[in-house]
Order: C-alpha cells, then structure tokens, then sequence
C-alpha cells in the first residue's frame, strides 16, 4: 500500500510539473541571457495581486455581435482586442467590485469591421468607441471620476486611435478626443507622432502561435542565409511611382540589394517562409505602410536577428524589453549602406543577440498564446498597467470639472452608432 | 492640277499629325482657339521630350509645384541612379491645428525626423555587392554555425579510418575517383587505408595521392580472381589486413569500410559519429545486370510472384538493421536474392546480376578501440581481433564479436539509408590507357564522321548539294544543310547570323593526333 501510494505521489508531481511547462516548446539546451529593459527585470513579473482590473459589460453589439458577423477577426493580426477580452474575464485579476478597481477595461472591438479581403476599416470606429464611452459615461460614475485616465483601450489598427490607414488622414484626425486620457494599448508606436500617446504601452501585433510551432525546425539546421525578406518593395495598387510606400525604404533596399547574393530578398511568399526565417541570421523587419509589422514577431519566435528600418519606431514593451540589445537598428537613410553596416558587426554582438533572442521569456512576451500563459503578451500588458500604478492625485477631477471636448472632432464622428 | 491637288492633299496629311484637324480648314474664323489648341499641343509635347531626356515626369512635377496643398510636405525628387546620394531636405509636419483641440496636440508639432509624404529612393552610386562585404558575411555566417554547432551538434569530433580494398582494373579510377571526392567532403579528419591486391601499384598511389589525405597504402601479393565469390573472399582478406594495421598503428577513431565501387553519403559520416562500439547501417543494394532485358524479366518474375504468394519478405533493395517497436535491433534485413537465382553473374565480367553477400561489410562501422590490444573499457562481448582465425571463414564484421545483439543501428534504427552497395565492372577484353595517360598516340584512329567546323574553307558545291569535299584526305564530310555559308540557299536570316552548334550531337572522337594527320596529308 505504502508503495503504491509513493508512486501515486510521484505521478502527481510529475503531471503538474509536465502541465507547468509552457506550451510552446522550445530547445531548452541553447544558452541564454536574461533579459532586462530599463523598467528592470521585469519580463516575468507576475500581475496577479498587483492590480484589479473591472471589465465593463457593454451590450454584445459593441463585442459579441461584431464578432459573430465576421469571425475572420480571430486570426488576423488585430486580433490582440479579442483575446484580451477574453483573458480578463478569465483572469484572477479581475474584479467584479469597480469599487476596487484600478483599472477599468473597455471591451469594444474596432477593427473587426473587414473588407471581403479581410482589411478593416476604420470609418465606422470613432462613432463605435464615441457610443460605448457615452454609454459608459451614463451608466456608471466611474468615467466621469476620472473623465477616463484610469480606463485603458486596445486600439490594434494601423495608427492606433488615430482610426485611419492612411497616415496623412490618420495625422489629421488625430487621437480621437475622448481618448486623451485614457491608455492606450495599441500595436502602432513612433517618437513624436501625433497618434502614440504618451503613456502608451505598444504591444505585439497577434500572430497565431500554433501555426508557426508548426513550422519549427530542428535547431541544429546551420543559419546559412545571411539576410532573409519577403514582402513587397513596391505597392503598385497605391502606389505605382514608389516614393510614398514604406517612405522609399522598401525600395531603396530592393534597387541596392537586388544582386546581392547575401541578401534572400524577394516579393514571393513561399510555402517554407517560417522555415527559412529559421535559416536566416538577419530578418529584415522595414516598415510598410505603418511602422510596423508581424514580422517583428515571427523574426523573434524563430530566433533570426530582426534588423528595424524605422524612423523613431516605438518597439513592444519597450521599457521591459531592451530592444537596440536584441535587433539592429538602421535609419531610413543608412539603407543603402545595409550591407557595410550588418557585416561590420561583431560577431560576438551578432552571437549575442542570438542568445538574447533564444531566451523563452522573450519569445513568450511576443505571443497571444491561448489560454494565456505566464509571461506572454497579455501579463506584460497587465504589467505595463500595473507600473503605472498608483494612478497621481490629478487623475481624479473634482466634482463637476471637465477636461474632455465632447464635440470635438470631425462632424462626421458625432453621429450616434 | 491634279498634281496640286494631290501635294495639297499630301501637305493636309502631314499637318494633320501636328496639328488639331480643324486647323488648316478654319485658319481665319478660328485662330484664336487653333494657336491655343497649338500652343497647348507643343507646350506638351515639349514637356514629353524633357521628360523623355529627363527621366521622370516632368510635366506633373511643374504641375505639382504650381499647385501642391499646404499639407503636403515638401521632398525631393526621385533620383537617379548615376547621381550621388543626396541628404533628404527635412521640414517639420505642419499640420492643420485643429483649435478644437487639447494641449496635448502641442506636443505632437515638435520637430520630428520623420515627414509623411513622397521620399525618394536612395540608391548609392554603384549598388552592387562588394566582394569584401561578401567575405566578412561569410566569415560570421561560419562563426554563426560553429557555434550552433558547438550548441545542438556533435561535441568531439573522432577521425573516420575508411578501409578500401582494390585492384588495378579499368574501373578502377571511376570508382576510386567517387571515393577520394567522398573523403574528401567529410568535415572530420579522415585516415585511408587503400589495401591494394597484385601488390601497391603507381596508379593507384596516383589517384591516392591526389586526395591530400591522409593514406596509408598495403599491397597484398596475391591478384584478384575472376570470379566474384573469390573476390569477396580476396575482399574480406585485405580489410583484415587493413584491420591489422589499426591495431598495429593504434589509430583511434571509427572503422567504416568504404568498397571502392560504393557511393556514400554526407549523412552517413555524420551518423558514425554516433557510434560507440560496433554500429549498423542501411545500404541500400543496386544489383544491377547489364542487360536491360534481364532486369525487365527478373521485375516481371518478381512480380508473378509477388501475385503467387501473398506473404513475401520485403523486396526492398536494402541490407540492414531490423528493430522492433522500441527502436531495439532484433535481426537484420537481408537482400532478397531469390529472383535473381540461377541468373547472378559468376565471373567479375558477366552480364548480369551481382549480389551481395548475406551481409555486407560496408554496412557496419566500429570504433577503432575495439582492434588495439589494450583497450579501457572494452567490451566483453568484442573477440580479441589478436586472435582472430581466418581461416574458420570470416564472412561479416559480426565474426568479431561473440555477442551480434550489442550491436547499435544507427540512422534511425536502420530507416535511413546513408550508403549504396553497387559492383560495376568492366568486360575482360577491355583495355585501358595505364594511368588514363594517353603517350604515345594511340595506333588506333577512327575516321571522323562530321566535324562542327570545316578544316579548310569550304569549295563550291559540285553534284550533289548535300555533300561537301572538305580536306583533300580520305575523309568525307557531311554537313548538315545549315552550315553552308558560301551557297545562297534562300532562308531567313536570323538563322544564318544564329549558325553556331550541330543541332545533332557529333559522333566524332577525333584524336588531336588522327586530325592533324589528316592535315599533313
């Protein structure tokens, strides 16, 4: 009996042990560094105890209907506002007591409205965000409190809360006025830009975490290319004389390197993309037409040295994750010197940043996996709230004072949704 | 008359294209509007030209300053390539403020690097790699993956000791040649021990040599029968004594046997790696008849029977290991020589099928510890190599060991096939230029049939037009139709300026010494 009951522990402690490990495996053999952004060491932080989060319950048109109408928005790279919702109603950070809160989360899905080609459009969505704050507003005290500092939004479009795919329309909307002092979680980031916010905290942009653990090679696979991309250099569709897409970069990088043996660059996406991202030393993450790209991501999870070609680019989780240590940083008016500056690294930096990149926290922070997991993209944004905190005394208004422009903005966003 | 007519009429034509068609017919009512219809006419085609000698479109870009908005931003052309690299002329965003708006847009119109807009593309002056650049990326591609290497892949490397038994025969260079570039590939070091029968001959030791590694070459006195039971027989002798020479030289590494006539993959190097004692591979066997006839008969045969029994074992071409579920070696496949009974060729010339033996040396490796004398950590199992009695028949490496179930599979228990087992020789009455040194010429020379160019410029045709006397020899050239210059066949010219090659394959062998013959003659 004695026995039997020992190896009945032993099992035990072996399936939670087993259960414990993350989902996303990875080779465990290959040294790492720890890593430690300017916030500190902070990627394996745990929130839970640290800050209460209160999840409105809006009507479903806001989340639940918009979803059903067109469930394509689970898979693209929007996707972070979806998965967050569903991971704070699970979560034991939150709380059903608002009382308590020091957070309050907002669950509206703006990017889920598609084209037929799965591309959202952002023209209905200060009218959506502009009825749910209203309705909010009316509801509960908890907006007026505060008129929405402590209340946080994920905005995953091109420009954030900016509401526009095209940069220069994006500029002049600016941030939707009765955003100005809520946070922002959003996937856009670039220093002095109209549309990031400070206090921002810039996440990922989603990536389906089980199709690219599919696609994983063994490690052993020597990295025989030196430079890897795919995607366009030209988008004749809007822009047939080049010059205004990615700001010439793109272009600039295909004119100069198109002979070049060393660098695999080509408009054709093949079948093995997530395999020869896993054979390529460098992967070259340009921006497009916003600053940035899933490409960021997949570079990450599979271990290839993203080399970042955009001006005053905003990285995710920047105070946490120390970025200029892990990829190579290029301005827009060194591409054409791309190949001087990329062999002239050494290569105990270039095997460094190999180390850094292998390390699983960093390849976790990345991913929205599903459920969430400790350390993946959702703890880091809990814990980007969760240093904001406690909130200043001025974040509190008193009684009847307003700091929001209710009908600012175009006049075209005033209209009820 | 009609003469001006016509000439007015040729003149309307002409002007027409330049002007709008109305011109010439309401010179006077319409003067006005035709100098403005011209005046715009010309003034586009002139910005066509410049734009034309320019290279960009010149027209929109006066357009574009006479007319651009206050939001657009301004940059700078697109350049061109053979132009320097200019700096980008930066201004801030001006943006239209919004008064409407919080203090917090006051932030945003602080001077950013980065302006929205049409930027130009920056091509440096000569956009091709530089092959110095190209160097140093090589060299940390390699520093890259030694050290992956030194993460994920072998710890220490041991050197392979690789055995090969040969004879001077005409397929001797083909085969040993295929095994010198094997070697040659293999990223570890690498000990040759070339066992040769009829005594060490120059030839061999040429194309050694040529390896540039390592090799120890042994000449066995006895020569290589004829028949192929006596040479694998011979064979099995000269690895022994190959064997012999390891243990005497106490080399240290893995034994692998590397038959002259085999071909080996990369992998398979890599997969020795791994073995600790005594390891097995898959070969895959390549019994290949020279007659075409005889495959076909033995594959329908083997079909009939394949139809007659339904139980049959595997008809897979591969020699090797057999596991069980668990990856455990339980027995090993043989090659099935059923088929070919009866019609398996005897002596080394015959055409037909060779077989292997039930199990071929090529497909076991050993670690080189295994032969010495004193040994730490020896196995029980291994026979003292010391002690060996040839003469009770030593068939396969298993001879060596009392126990053959401590052997390892490796390639995945047997699943991968790293190496082929084939015997290619030549007919006996086959002669071979000693050394492939063509000195002194040969006696032999071979009438040419066709040779792509003519020797000496090409007569005018006589009788017939497909023929062409060419030299003033015995040959008698025939040239294809294309190739004659001189006569005016009527064809397109493409073709003629196109004349390079003989669209057929020429079946000349034209010795340099049978040609220049012919020219003295």
């Amino acid at each position: 009996m004695k026995l039997s009951s020992w190896v009945l522990i032993f099992l035990l402690c072996n399936l939670t042990f087993l259960s414990s490990i993350s989902a996303f495996r990875l080779s465990r053999s290959q040294p790492t560094e720890r890593i430690s952004g300017s916030a500190g060491d902070v990627l394996e932080d745990n929130p839970v105890g640290r800050l209460k989060v209160f999840v409105y319950e809006l009507p479903s048109k806001y989340n639940k209907k918009i979803l059903q109408k067109d469930p394509r928005c689970l898979n693209h790279m929007f996707a972070a506002e979806i998965y967050m919702q569903r991971f704070l109603l699970s979560s034991p950070v939150r709380t059903l007591n608002p009382e308590e809160a020091d957070w309050f989360y907002v669950p509206v899905y703006t990017t889920c409205d598609l084209t037929p080609n799965g591309l959202p459009l952002p023209f209905k969505s200060p009218r959506m965000m502009r009825s749910a704050i209203q309705l909010i507003a009316s509801n509960w005290p908890y907006w007026n409190r505060t008129e929405g500092a402590d209340h946080f939004f994920v905005v995953p479009h091109d420009f954030g809360a900016c509401f526009h795919y095209q940069e220069e329309k994006a500029i002049g909307r600016g941030i939707l006025p009765l955003l100005q002092r809520a946070t922002l979680v959003q996937t856009f980031g670039q220093r002095n830009h109209v549309c990031l916010k400070e206090g921002s905290i810039t996440v990922p942009p989603y990536a389906p975490p089980q199709k690219m653990q599919s696609h994983l090679i063994p490690e052993k696979t020597p990295r025989s290319i030196f430079v890897y991309f795919r995607g366009l250099f030209y988008d004749v569709g809007n822009d047939p004389e080049g010059g205004y897409y990615a700001r010439g970069a793109r272009a600039a990088v295909w004119e100069n390197f198109k002979d070049n043996p060393l660098f695999d660059i080509s408009t054709e996406h093949p079948t093995t993309y997530y395999e020869d991202m896993q054979r390529a030393i460098f992967c070259l993450c340009p921006l497009g037409w916003a600053p940035w790209s899933p490409r960021l991501v997949e570079a990450v999870i599979f271990g290839c040295i993203p080399v970042i070609i955009a001006d005053d680019i905003v990285l995710p989780f920047a105070d946490a994750i120390p970025w200029e240590d892990i990829g190579v940083f290029v301005d827009e008016k060194d591409v054409p010197y791309l190949d001087t500056i990329l062999t002239s690294i050494p290569p105990e930096v270039i095997l460094r940043k190999q180390r850094l990149l292998a390390n699983p926290s960093m390849k976790q922070a990345m991913l929205f996996p599903q459920p969430a997991q400790p350390g993946d993209a959702f703890h880091q944004v809990l814990n980007g709230l969760a240093r904001k905190l406690p909130h200043e005394r001025s974040v509190y208004l008193r009684p009847g004072e307003k700091l929001l422009n209710w009908t600012a903005g175009p006049v075209a966003d005033l209209k009820p949704w | 008359m009609k003469l001006s007519a016509l000439h007015q009429s040729y003149l309307n034509r002409r002007s027409n294209s330049f002007r709008s068609p109305t011109s010439l017919d309401s010179s006077v009512d319409g003067s006005g509007k035709s100098l403005i219809a011209v005046f715009w006419l010309i003034l586009h085609c002139l910005c066509c030209l410049i734009s034309l000698v320019l290279g960009f479109r010149f027209s929109r870009l006066v357009f574009f300053f006479l007319f651009s908005t206050s939001s657009m931003n301004l940059y700078s052309a697109p350049f061109r390539p053979d132009l320097p690299v200019k700096h980008l002329d930066v201004h801030t965003i001006g943006r239209n403020l919004d008064p409407g708006a919080n203090g917090t847009v006051a932030m945003a119109t602080k001077s950013s690097r980065v302006v929205v807009g049409r930027h130009g593309i920056r091509i440096r002056p000569w956009p091709h790699p530089n092959p110095v650049e190209v160097m140093k990326a090589h060299g940390i591609i390699e520093r890259v993956q030694k050290e992956q290497k030194t993460i994920f892949g072998m710890k220490s490397s041991k050197m392979v000791i690789a055995v090969t038994p040969t004879y001077v025969r005409t397929f001797q260079a083909l085969h040993l040649t295929g095994v010198v570039h094997s070697l040659m590939l293999v990223p570890y070091d690498v000990v040759w021990i070339v066992v040769e029968a009829g005594g060490a001959t120059n030839e061999t030791g040429l194309i050694i040599a040529k390896s540039g590694l390592r090799t120890i070459h042994v000449g066995i006195d006895q020569r290589m029968p004829n028949t192929w039971e006596d040479r694998s027989k011979l064979e099995v002798f000269m690895r022994l004594q190959a064997l012999r020479v390891v243990r005497e030289e106490k080399l240290d590494g893995i034994v692998m046997f590397a038959d002259d006539s085999n071909m080996h993959s990369m992998e398979f190097f890599d997969e020795i790696q791994n073995v600790k004692w005594f390891g097995t591979v898959s070969v895959g066997i390549l019994a290949h008849s020279g007659n075409a006839e005889e495959m076909v008969m033995s594959m329908d045969k083997r079909k009939e029977m394949e139809k007659e029994e339904e139980e049959e074992s595997s008809s897979l071409p591969v020699q090797g290991p057999a596991c069980n579920s668990t990856d455990q070696l339980i027995g090993w496949h043989i090659f099935n020589t059923l088929p070919y009974a009866g019609k398996s060729a005897v002596y080394i010339d015959d055409v037909a099928a060779v077989l292997p033996q039930k199990l071929e040396w090529s497909g076991f490796v050993l670690n080189s510890r295994l032969l010495w004398e004193e040994a730490e950590n020896k196995p029980e199992w291994v026979k003292d190599f010391g002690s060996l009695n040839e003469n009770e028949g030593v068939e396969s490496p298993l001879s060596l060991l009392k126990d053959p179930s401590m052997v390892e599979p490796l390639g995945s228990c047997g699943r991968q096939v790293l190496l082929w087992w084939l015997r290619v020789e030549a007919r006996a009455d086959s002669k071979f230029p000693p050394g492939w040194i063509i000195d002194p010429p040969l006696e032999i020379t071979v009438a040419a049939k066709r040779t792509p160019w003519p020797d000496v410029p090409p007569e005018p045709p006589t009788k017939k037009k497909d023929q062409m006397p060419l030299s003033q020899g015995n040959t008698v050239v025939v040239i294809p139709k294309q190739q004659q210059h001189s006569t005016k066949i009527r064809k397109p010219k493409r073709r003629s300026k196109k004349n390079k090659h003989e669209p057929r394959p020429t079946d000349t062998q034209v010795y340099s010494s049978s040609s220049k013959h012919q020219e003295r003659n």
